[in-house]
């Protein structure tokens, strides 16, 4: 046999692509022009992707002898994996297929017919001498650490962490507040059911505390990530507890000694207070309180230590230092969640202004009998009982001035919080939305059913809370807010005077995401949230191997979806740890001995250190840590690192293949021009 | 063999009959760019069918031979784009990519190729539309400035040996060609 022999198969799918570009067009034109490169065999398909389309491509490598196979279809981000399976099947090496886009870069975002179908003639031109260029290639394998990094402790995290331990496997979950829990350890009741949140969260928090093979760092950063797909290494920082966890018991008499009390900003949202040493809240775990340095008296002025008087154990530590540890992991869950949107920033509603406008997230705190007021629902005096409270939807979702998104989890919320308003107190309550979101088990029975409680419902947004009484009627509301809306569904305007006003926050990437996608080599939408490998079907990986994420790190969601990504990233990883090895892509630079001058200009940059020299030994690259980047192949002066899968050689054909002659404008190309006969195929010479 | 020479391309716009159409050649990042251009796909963006992409496992990847590649083989300009200068999938290696692509552009300015032939763009993998948009504007931009004619000089020795020899510009060609309405561009 001389010279490849191509098959070239151009998908329909469906009107999809033959919607736009001429397929049998671009059939007849690849079996004509690239009948010179080697193209034996092209065909056109309704589904390639089907059993039918990958027999066909089977079926030709059999009987046509065929040993590259190219098929123009949707992305390789799509499909790449089953038509190299469908290779595999028939005995080729798989990495001798090669997919090309005419879907996602064609037929989906041109609409001029004829333009279109030669930019996807050019496509498959480049593809097919791309493909010439190829070798036949093996995974590496690699063997995988057992371990795994949990980045975030709330609900997500927690329930990836144990599905892991559960398994056998060691996990390390790390979460940069004193306890675990997350947001949810602060909410009052759950949606729609009313379960006590804490009630069901505390033992799977303690399960995690407990769990022989989850080592918990709380009060910990990470700072780094290094390494790839079963072999990361993660520094981790503890934060100092001041706090010997060794000698601790979690009596809580340092906490119930201390003399500085401060406005706990974090978990009481601001309502609440918390010693200078403390535990965010009774059921923490780990149980070790924390010693905050800025608002300890003994930091401040040098005197006071009287938990260290006091410790029954000797367990505080004044001296302790801020530590660093560095675990290796073969996988990493990202389960940061979310912050609440700062109600501050529309002004419009006064959050910060008026004491009585209150957000979501303060009053699960108020309500929950664990709380700052236990469990009655006050103004800001902290004594007097609303009689009249409105709560407004959207405060800082759907509005392009803030985040165009919805925040999904705020109407089942806030209705939530009418009725935990009625059943706590008498007042009349008004919930102001711009639409009731309700799908979900259970959620519209319990949105009919506050409804029945009597709430009134208006739909409109709200214009603006104020306290500047305008109307002759609102004489004798002194004191109170005054909620501007327009009530769509009456037509007309309105000013509702209330007591107490519940903004219902929207939920906000952590201010540091995108800071910790780059840690981790993963990208954000512009939004802040983690983007998913694949929306609908890949919906808890991302595109880096082995990150994986959960929970409200993917954006905005609630507790069952939450627990359900957690233990959706814990199979995709369980399914790999129990393989024992990983089959990696075999995309690797590689250095030729012969022509490496040794100048080591690569060596400096690669990022993972995966080059070395040595004299008398040469470059050498490992490709362990190797991550196919190729800037070392573009780099070197010698043309001595060459890459798999990215050759120049593919490289520099596929680009002619792209400006095949025919498919650009008339003057054709400097190849074409110049060299005459070189690159184009004399039309006389194609074989029928 | 320089009889068929189609020698009216340097001056296409008395050619009004059919508007030039450049080709351009895009390389793309396998984590940012590329994927944005499978989000702008997916989401039914449009864009001019002049661009023709490439994919890299990194912008980092792109050799300035590739570049000099595209343009000898027919590209009127060469576009490169990869993730956001602090996203790299592989952490820095998009930087050492803009130190080349400078670098290359300050050399092929010097071989008469016009900055805007050899563009760059940022796009991450949510940016569909921003790259979309991108693939517009430079296609406008090319649009204006109009073939890239230097194989005409490269392949009639004799038509170039009549340019002086500092000069890098073909003689006679104008700054920019009178550029066809902009209106189009987006059809």
């Amino acid at each position: 046999m001389t010279g490849p022999r191509v098959g070239v198969y151009v998908c329909h799918c469906g009107t999809n692509i033959a919607g736009v570009v001429d397929v049998a067009a671009v059939r007849d034109w690849a079996l004509e022009r690239l009948g010179p490169h080697g193209v034996v065999v092209a065909r056109d398909y309704p589904f390639m992707c089907s059993s039918l389309g990958q027999e066909l491509i089977e079926k030709d490598i059999a009987e046509l002898g065929l040993d590259r196979v190219v098929v123009a279809a949707c992305s390789p981000h799509m499909h790449e994996r089953t038509f190299r399976g469908a290779c595999g099947r028939a005995g080729l090496n798989p990495y001798l297929c090669e997919l090309v886009s005419i879907r996602e870069q064609v037929s989906w975002v041109h609409t001029d017919r004829d333009a279109a179908t030669r930019k996807a003639e050019a496509v498959v031109a480049g593809g097919v001498l791309r493909v010439r260029e190829q070798v036949p290639l093996e995974p590496l394998r690699v063997p995988i650490a057992p371990a795994t990094l949990v980045i975030g402790g709330g609900i997500a995290g927690i329930s990836a962490a144990l599905e892991l331990a559960d398994a056998g496997y060691p996990v390390h979950l790390v979460e940069r507040q004193p306890s675990i829990g997350g947001h949810m350890a602060q909410f009052d009741k759950t949606f729609p059911t009313l379960d006590c949140a804490a009630c069901i969260l505390t033992p799977r928090m303690v399960d995690a505390g407990m769990h022989p093979n989850i080592t918990l760092h709380t009060w910990s950063e990470v700072v780094d990530v290094s390494g790839h797909v079963g072999a990361f290494s993660v520094r981790i920082l503890h934060r100092p507890r001041y706090v010997d966890t060794d000698l601790c018991t979690g009596c809580g008499i340092c906490e119930e000694k201390c003399p500085a009390k401060v406005v706990d900003p974090v978990f009481e949202s601001g309502i609440g207070y918390r010693k200078g040493i403390y535990r965010p809240f009774p059921q923490a775990v780990p149980k070790y309180p924390v010693l905050d340095p800025e608002h300890c008296i003994y930091f401040e002025r040098g005197t006071c230590r009287a938990c260290e008087k006091l410790c029954p154990t000797g367990a505080i530590d004044f001296e302790q230092q801020p530590e660093e540890v560095t675990v290796e992991v073969g996988n990493i869950v990202l389960a940061t969640g979310f912050e609440p949107f700062d109600a501050r920033r529309v002004e419009a509603y006064g959050y910060g202004r008026y004491p009585n406008v209150f957000t979501s997230l303060e009053f699960e705190r108020m309500s929950n009998a664990a709380g700052p007021t236990g469990g009655r629902i006050v103004l800001r005096d902290g004594q007097t009982e609303p009689r009249s409270v409105a709560i407004v939807h959207c405060v800082g979702s759907r509005d392009r001035n803030f985040n165009p998104y919805c925040s999904a989890i705020c109407c089942m919320q806030s209705l939530k919080v009418a009725h935990l308003v009625r059943e706590h107190t008498e007042a009349t309550v008004y919930e102001l939305y711009i639409d009731m979101r309700t799908p979900g088990k259970g959620f519209d029975e319990f949105y009919q059913r506050v409804q029945d409680e009597g709430t009134h419902l208006i739909r409109g947004r709200v214009a603006e809370i104020t306290d500047v009484l305008r109307l002759p009627d609102e004489a004798g509301e002194d004191g109170r807010l005054i909620v501007q809306v327009e009530d769509t569904l009456a037509g007309r305007q309105r000013r509702i005077p209330v007591d107490m006003v519940v903004l219902s926050v929207g939920l906000e990437p952590p201010s540091d995401a995108r800071e910790m996608a780059r840690r981790l080599g993963i990208t954000c939408s512009s939004d802040g949230w983690v983007i998913e490998r694949h929306p609908k079907l890949d919906p808890v990986a991302t595109m880096t191997d082995g990150v994986f994420a959960a929970g409200c790190a993917l954006g905005p969601r609630d507790i069952p979806s939450s627990v359900a990504n957690g233990a959706a990233a814990a199979a995709r990883i369980l399914g790999r740890i129990s393989q024992g090895e990983l089959a990696l892509e075999p995309i690797r630079a590689s250095v030729d001995e012969a022509r490496c001058s040794g100048c080591r200009i690569c060596n400096d940059l690669c990022p993972f250190g995966a080059i070395s020299f040595e004299r008398g030994r040469g470059t050498e690259v490992d490709p362990a840590l190797c991550q196919g980047c190729g800037v070392c192949i573009a780099a070197c002066p010698a043309g001595a690192i060459s890459g798999t899968g990215f050759s120049d050689a593919q490289i520099l054909a596929q680009i002619e293949g792209l400006l095949f002659p025919g498919t650009i404008h008339p003057e054709a190309g400097l190849d074409a021009v110049v060299a005459g006969s070189a690159t184009t195929p004399e039309p006389e010479a194609v074989p029928a | 063999m320089t009889a068929t020479l189609p020698t009216a391309g340097r001056t296409s716009p008395t050619e009004a009959a059919v508007p030039f159409e450049p080709v351009i050649i895009g390389f793309t990042c396998n984590w940012c760019s590329y994927r944005a251009a499978d989000l702008a796909g997916t989401a039914r963006i449009k864009y001019p069918p002049n661009v023709r992409l490439i994919r890299l496992m990194c912008s980092g990847r792109l050799d300035p031979a590739f570049v000099l590649k595209a343009f000898a083989a027919g590209a009127d300009a060469v576009v490169m784009t990869g993730c956001w200068p602090e996203d790299c999938h592989y952490r820095v290696q998009n930087v050492k990519a803009l130190r080349r692509f400078e670098l290359l552009r300050r050399v092929l300015t010097d071989l008469g190729i016009e900055p805007a032939r050899f563009q760059r763009v940022y796009a991450s993998a949510a940016e569909g539309q921003q790259l979309a948009d991108a693939f517009t504007r430079i296609v406008a931009d090319v649009r204006a400035l109009g073939p890239l004619d230097w194989r005409v000089d490269l392949a009639d020795p004799a038509a170039a040996a009549d340019e002086p020899v500092d000069g890098h510009e073909p003689a006679g060609t104008p700054e920019a060609p009178a550029p066809p309405e902009p209106a189009a561009v987006t059809a």
